[in-house]
């Protein structure tokens, strides 16, 4: 069942993620990237990662969406009915997707990544019946994770006042 | 329960990082790269995730996955910032037109 579930949400990530690419309408790209990133949400549901699903949801749903729709309204001439998204370069930039995806691809079926000693023994946090991962990812950013935690509350800091300062500075 | 395959979501992953390159390489609204850029950072986290579920007490890359989101976060502001910036200076957004940055 959970099976069948990824494999739905993979092809909804993929294919809003192409549709995104190939769109020319930007806003509907940026509908697009809304579906891929509620897919996501779904897929971090089912690897048990439900604090992540949910930050996934308010901070990349609420937040970045929603400031990217603001970048594309705030920067447009007005003078078109849609805001092209023209692309350039299609077949060098095709073939080298195309290529780095082979590339990745070649790799991660080549690497036996479940042989891996430490993935070999260990248990999965379905099989440990761990409710919720929210107890387990407070205790880390409380112990180990505590310098990392605030450094990234200090860049987070320094980034609003920086995007405050640039877009408010007079030309 | 079946738990999902580990070369099933790297697999994933791994499409999404090279759609989110091709975003990046073809697309000329700078908006538009920012989206692609995203996809980047989501297809990192996706990785992270999928190998912190073999990693059941110490979560490690859950917790990474959400300061990446955060570094996102911050980026995301400050990319608009400039995108917006640059509009006012330039009056365009398309990446191939911006070719100084003389303030």
């Amino acid at each position: 069942m959970a099976l069948i579930l990824f494999y739905v949400f993979a092809f909804l990530i993929v294919g809003s993620a192409l549709l995104l690419v190939f769109m020319k309408n930007l806003l509907h790209a940026a509908f697009m990237l809304l579906i891929t990133l509620l897919s996501l949400a779904a897929v971090y549901v089912l690897l048990f990662a439900d604090f992540l699903a949910v930050t996934q949801l308010m901070v990349y749903v609420g937040g970045i969406l929603v400031l990217i729709l603001f970048g594309i309204m705030l920067s447009n001439r007005g003078d078109t009915i849609f805001i092209r998204s023209e692309s350039s370069n299609g077949i060098a930039g095709g073939m080298l997707s195309f290529l780095l995806l082979g590339g990745l691809v070649y790799v991660i079926t080549r690497t036996h990544f479940m042989q891996l000693p430490w993935l070999r023994h260990s248990e999965t946090i379905a099989s440990t019946g761990v409710k919720s991962t929210l107890h387990g990812i407070g205790i880390n950013l409380m112990t180990n994770f505590a310098l990392p935690f605030e450094v990234a509350s200090f860049i987070l800091l320094i980034a609003l006042m920086g995007a405050a300062f640039i877009s408010s500075q007079a030309k | 329960m079946a738990s999902i395959p580990l070369e099933h979501l790297l697999l994933l992953s791994a499409a999404l990082f090279c759609i989110g390159v091709l975003a990046i390489v073809t697309k000329r609204h700078a908006v538009a790269v920012l989206m692609g850029i995203e996809l980047i950072f989501n297809a990192a986290n996706l990785n992270l995730i999928a190998f912190s579920q073999h990693d059941p007490n110490l979560l490690q890359g859950q917790v990474f996955a959400l300061f990446v989101i955060i570094i996102a976060a911050a980026e995301a502001a400050i990319a608009l910032a400039i995108i917006l910036k640059v509009y006012q200076y330039f009056n365009t957004v398309n990446v191939n037109e911006v070719d100084t940055s003389r303030g």
